[in-house]
């Protein structure tokens, strides 16, 4: 039984491996930040840093969904704010442990993934996106209305999470590598996830939903699943941020703050986790790059975005990728 | 081996009734061809068996077990496997991950979040097997993505005997496949034969009468003759819808 009309093997999809390294390189560049930017005299770059991190670990629990599962949902940052808003109301509470809060953070999404992603994983393609950014705005209102926390304005927080009975998240420093090691830790769970059996699933869900069901898959129960999965770890980047900036506000949950993180990932890369790390640093540091230099930065981000999908349409992942294979 | 009883089936598309009160058994171990000409609603009634669809009425029982309502993947649980005409794969996947998934659906739990998978050798090995027996071990490795039409058919069977079925719809697995090719393809099925019942859509003839221990013959919707290969090739009716036309076209 030949086929002689059997073109040769395609080339492996990228390496996993290859994936895990661009990512353990990021890793160590993020780990020397604090050092170098010390000694060239701007502490306070730190913070940025922070920020920067905690962005990374949303885009990278949106990839997750997006780019494995091919969910675009365009209401995460719902999860960003359930995170900010856990620190918030559970330290007025007097529970101010982060770990406490970041589990606080996660079963509250977990509960408003797992509804809110059952009804929304009853439609498909732009109505999933449609739906999901509306459960997000949702979500958006019932915090504005929320005088007791400023609503609109946003609430101040007296002070940092504790961590184990410590205030050692009020040095920033110590907030910075604590950021790092939960992008870390969460890099490594999804990167288990991908490749498990329930990665395969999700994945081949992605691919052809028909023949999954063919051979016996039920793609709603993983769909799902995954989708409770990212909207817990984007509440974790929340529960950060809020630290980071030690103000929460609905700001966090908008729109916009949804469609960056949706930019971030496809700007890296989707489908790579280490891509939507990297998207999220591209797209804060020419945030941050392109508005020092002008006002109008928004307007030449979005060229700069254009060009990149036009030229690039795996994003920096596919543009690293086609500079080494030419090598 | 399972016995499958339709009884009744209907269909409409809209004012076209494509499935019209169909009524077969699949006997155990048979390999029960279908035949009829194209639109005849052969792939609307997989269809239907398969649970893609659902049947506007009538009533589908695996061993006198109801199963009319269940999805697809929960037939598909019960040991009722189906191949496309027209081939849904996995592309991005290779051909060995293509099959081994079949093989995890019906081996433990998908609700495994940390294991690596690739090194799964129980679901590699499974995966292999059904690969060597649709004809197709030497591509494991290739990207679904990247096979010739042939092989697309094979991974097709690959994929639906990796489910362990104990019925197996076949929809037309020689479609596009020639020569030498279907004939190698013909006998892997009829190695086959008897280790599970099967539902056999096609429209090669000669495979159709090589394989088959019975054939219905469906024309617009309708089973108008069921036989043995023998008896429905002699059947008046059967020869002025069908085996007429394609004769003639031959000749
Ligand atoms: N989803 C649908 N909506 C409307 N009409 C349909 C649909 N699916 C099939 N049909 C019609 O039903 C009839 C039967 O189609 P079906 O694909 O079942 O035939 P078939 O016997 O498998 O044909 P072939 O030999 O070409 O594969 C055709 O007239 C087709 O156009
Ligand atoms: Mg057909």
């Amino acid at each position: 039984m030949t086929d002689t009309a059997a073109p040769a093997a395609a080339p492996r999809a990228p390496a996993l491996a290859g994936r895990v390294k661009a990512a353990a390189i990021l890793f160590v560049l993020f780990a020397l930040f604090p050092p170098i930017v010390t000694a060239a005299g701007d502490p306070f770059l730190v913070l940025i840093g922070t920020r920067i991190l905690a962005y990374a670990i949303a885009a990278m629990a949106l990839d997750l969904i997006l780019g494995y599962g091919a969910m675009v949902s365009f209401g995460h940052a719902a999860y960003l704010g359930f995170g900010t808003y856990a620190v918030a109301i559970l330290s007025s509470y007097g529970v101010s442990d982060i770990l406490l809060q970041m589990l606080g953070a996660v079963l509250i999404s977990a509960l408003f993934a797992l509804v809110t992603g059952a009804i929304s994983l009853r439609t498909k393609g732009v109505y999933f996106i449609m739906i999901t950014l509306a459960f997000g705005q949702m979500a958006f209102f019932f915090f504005i209305s929320l005088s007791a926390y400023g609503g609109d304005d946003g609430y101040g927080l007296s002070q940092r999470s504790t961590l184990f009975g410590t205030q050692v998240l009020e040095n920033d420093l110590a907030l910075f590598y604590a950021t790092l090691a939960v992008l870390i830790g969460l890099f490594a769970l999804c990167h288990r996830i991908v490749g498990s059996r329930f990665g395969r699933v999700l994945t081949g869900i992605r691919e052809n939903p028909t023949r999954m069901e063919a051979i016996g898959y039920s793609p709603f129960r993983f769909q799902l699943t995954a989708f409770v999965i990212s909207g817990c770890m984007t509440s974790v980047a929340g529960v950060l941020l809020a630290n980071q900036a030690e103000f929460v506000s609905p700001a966090f949950m908008s729109w916009h703050r949804s469609g960056e993180l949706i930019v971030m990932v496809v700007l890296g890369g989707i489908g790579t986790l280490a891509g939507a790390i990297g998207g999220a640093v591209a797209a804060l540091v020419l945030e941050e790059v392109l508005g020092m230099a002008t006002d109008h930065w928004r307007l030449w981000f979005g060229v700069f975005l254009v060009l990149m999908v036009l030229f690039s349409p795996r994003g920096i992942t596919g543009l690293v990728e086609q500079i080494r294979r030419r090598k | 081996m399972s016995r499958l009883d339709i009884t009744h089936l209907t269909k409409s598309f809209g004012a076209l009734k494509v499935t019209d009160d169909v009524s077969l058994t699949a006997e155990p171990g048979e390999i029960h061809a279908i035949i009829g000409p194209n639109g005849a609603g052969k792939t609307t009634l997989i269809a239907q068996i398969s649970g893609q669809l659902a049947s506007d009425s009538g009533r589908i029982a695996l061993d006198g077990r109801d199963i009319t309502g269940t999805s697809m993947p929960d037939r598909v649980h019960l040991g009722l496997a189906r191949s496309f005409q027209i081939t849904q794969t996995l592309p991005g996947f290779t051909v060995l991950e293509n099959v081994a998934l079949a093989v995890q659906a019906r081996h433990g739990s998908s609700f495994r979040f940390w294991a690596p998978v690739a090194t799964e050798a129980a679901l590699n090995d499974a995966a292999m097997r059904a690969l060597t027996e649709a004809g197709l071990e030497h591509r494991a490795e290739a990207r679904a993505s990247a096979l010739s039409h042939g092989e697309h058919r094979r991974l097709e069977l690959a994929c639906a005997l990796a489910t362990e079925p104990s019925v197996l719809l076949l929809d037309e697995p020689l479609a596009g496949v020639g020569g030498e090719d279907a004939e190698a393809f013909v006998a892997a099925l009829a190695a086959m034969k008897g280790r599970f019942t099967m539902l056999l859509i096609e429209h090669d003839m000669d495979a159709v009468f090589r394989l088959a221990t019975r054939v219905s013959v469906l024309v617009y919707g309708r089973i108008i003759a069921t036989g043995t290969p023998e008896a429905v090739r002699a059947d008046a009716a059967v020869r002025a819808a069908y085996l007429g036309e394609e004769e003639e076209a031959s000749a």
